[in-house]
């Protein structure tokens, strides 16, 4: 019998586990290290929600529209929005953190796991959406005590919708993180990426007003889907289903998963595409 | 030599090259690690050997030739493959704002090792490099050396049968630079680990190691010291590097201050 031939092949489920553990808990331990990354996300919707929904309060009507049952506040509408905004920038922030780590080199060590390529990567995901949803209840416990209510049951039923939002939008972060060469780029994605995807959504004004003021803009609005999370997150705190919005996001994580886990396979070559490193 | 006949190379390459689209980085190239010993891979810089190590770790795809791990294929079967094999690349791989223990313990997760097992591995590489006192703190406050022996402590957590270290020594003192090599050499000796260090320092080889020259993509010598001095006509291994690649004497210190 040769050596190689002596060599257990595989893991056992128990190993997998561990491995997926072990990401997790290296994402958790970052954020604790770097406590002014969870002060700054939540800070972001907080002025949000304090200060701009306190100005447009007064200057949008919300008529009243599914999931809603009467009039809303305009803090209670932009609320779900803002839930999503935690969790787009939380995505980016995970591909500036993918950009961070190749840079400095950690990538190698996670990618030369003899896991395969797209366990590893969507366990970086699930971290990465962990530390989001960890983000938006205490997000929403603050949004409460401001006074936007949300249903008891609305606690437990965003916990689906926030999974895979989060789900989704680590996955566009990923897929980002693999076209960007330097951590200098990352200013682009700002740009190009979070505030186009933010703006053009249902996340500040309802589409149907969106509508009578340009229909090309709403057709983009429609076409985004950032404005589906919105609403999945939006009816899901109210323990129902849009089940458009679900259908899109969920087909959207799946491809963006996809897309990152392809973008990240050495056939394709993430260094390779850069030069070698210094060969 | 009758034990690497029976058992397979640690590590065999065979007729790989690749390319960074019009230039050529490898060009057919093909070398062996025996089993428990300490092959050096010398080239200056540009020789293609962080393209090799990027190929035998799977961060790039094989696309000409093959690479086997104790007889597994890297592009076939990748999970059996790294899992017998340590890394430490040229570039720091430690996660600054993690401790130096939590570095060891991620690394042993990304291997399948958990629990009491991976902290009873962790506190004994610690020991092993002579760090087990700095285990608690941020691996940003350790030196350069420091680093270094973490790194190696960290790709023997898994316990793999190959150790492959590209330019290890580069920006580290003299007497840390010593310290790792014997660390190293330790291993091959006391553990039976193969070993596989790229370097462009000639001071760095001993008699008893093998060597791989690596020039520019190409294999230009490949055996025991003593055969690859007497195949080029040289007196020494120093005055063989140069004869083989055209280019001056290169000596550690030399190289260090270019």
């Amino acid at each position: 019998m040769s050596a190689g031939a002596e060599v257990e092949t595989g893991f056992g489920a128990g190993q997998y586990l561990i491995c997926l553990r072990g990401i997790v808990w290296r994402e958790a331990l970052r954020f604790v290290h770097q406590r002014e990354r969870f002060v700054s996300a939540l800070v972001r919707p907080l002025v949000w929600l304090f200060i701009f929904a306190a100005g447009f309060r007064q200057i949008l009507g919300v008529s009243i529209i599914p999931p809603y049952e009467t009039y809303v506040l305009y803090e209670v509408y932009v609320t779900p929005g803002l839930i999503a905004m935690i969790q787009l920038f939380n995505g980016m922030q995970s591909s500036l953190s993918m950009v961070y780590d190749r840079e400095m080199g950690n990538m190698r060590m996670l990618l030369v796991s003899p896991f395969p390529r797209w366990f590893l990567l969507v366990g970086k995901l699930l971290a990465s959406t962990a530390v989001s949803v960890l983000q938006v209840y205490v997000f929403l416990i603050i949004a409460w005590l401001w006074g936007v209510e949300v249903p008891p049951l609305g606690w437990l039923s965003v916990l689906p919708a926030l999974l895979l939002c989060g789900m989704m939008l680590g996955a566009l972060g990923m897929l980002l993180s693999s076209a960007i060469r330097q951590l200098e780029n990352f200013a682009g994605v700002m740009n190009f990426v979070i505030f186009p995807m933010f703006f053009a959504s249902s996340a500040l004004y309802p589409l149907w007003l969106v509508e009578q003021s340009s229909p090309v803009v709403y057709a983009i609005c429609r076409l985004n889907p950032f404005t589906y999370a919105i609403e999945l997150i939006r009816f899901s705190l109210y323990a129902e289903v849009n089940p458009m919005a679900l259908a899109v996001v969920a087909g959207a994580a799946v491809l963006f998963t996809a897309g990152a886990v392809l973008a990240y396979d050495p056939a394709r070559g993430l260094i390779a595409r850069r030069g070698g490193g210094g060969a | 030599m009758t034990c690497s006949q029976v058992l397979p190379a640690a590590l065999e390459v065979q007729g790989v090259s690749h390319a960074y689209g019009a230039r050529m980085a490898l060009d057919n190239v093909s070398l062996t690690v025996p089993q428990a010993r300490f092959t050096v891979l010398l080239g200056l810089n540009g020789a293609g050997k962080t393209t090799l190590f990027s190929l035998v770790t799977r961060l790039f795809h094989t696309r000409q030739g093959s690479i086997r791990v104790l007889g597994h294929r890297v592009d076939q079967a990748p999970g059996e493959a790294l899992r017998l094999l340590g890394v430490v690349f040229q570039a720091r791989t430690l996660d600054l704002d993690l401790s130096v223990r939590e570095n060891l313990l991620y690394h042993a997760a990304l291997h399948g090792i958990g629990g009491r097992a991976a902290r009873r591995q962790a506190d004994a590489a610690l020991q092993e490099v002579e760090l087990a006192g700095r285990a608690r703190d941020p691996a940003r406050r350790l030196s350069g050396g420091q680093m270094r022996r973490v790194e190696i402590a960290r790709a023997l957590m898994h316990r793999p049968r190959l150790l492959v270290l590209d330019e290890p020594t580069v920006g580290l003192d003299v007497a840390a630079r010593a310290a790792i090599l014997r660390h190293v050499r330790g291993l091959v000796r006391e553990r039976g680990v193969a070993v596989l260090w790229a370097t462009h320092l000639l001071d760095e080889i001993e008699a008893d190691d093998l060597i791989v020259v690596l020039h520019k993509g190409r294999v230009l010598a490949a055996g025991e010291i003593g055969h690859v001095v007497a195949e080029s006509g040289a007196a020494d291994i120093h005055d063989a590097f140069s004869r083989l690649t055209g280019e001056a004497r290169v000596t550690g210190e030399a190289q260090e201050k270019t």
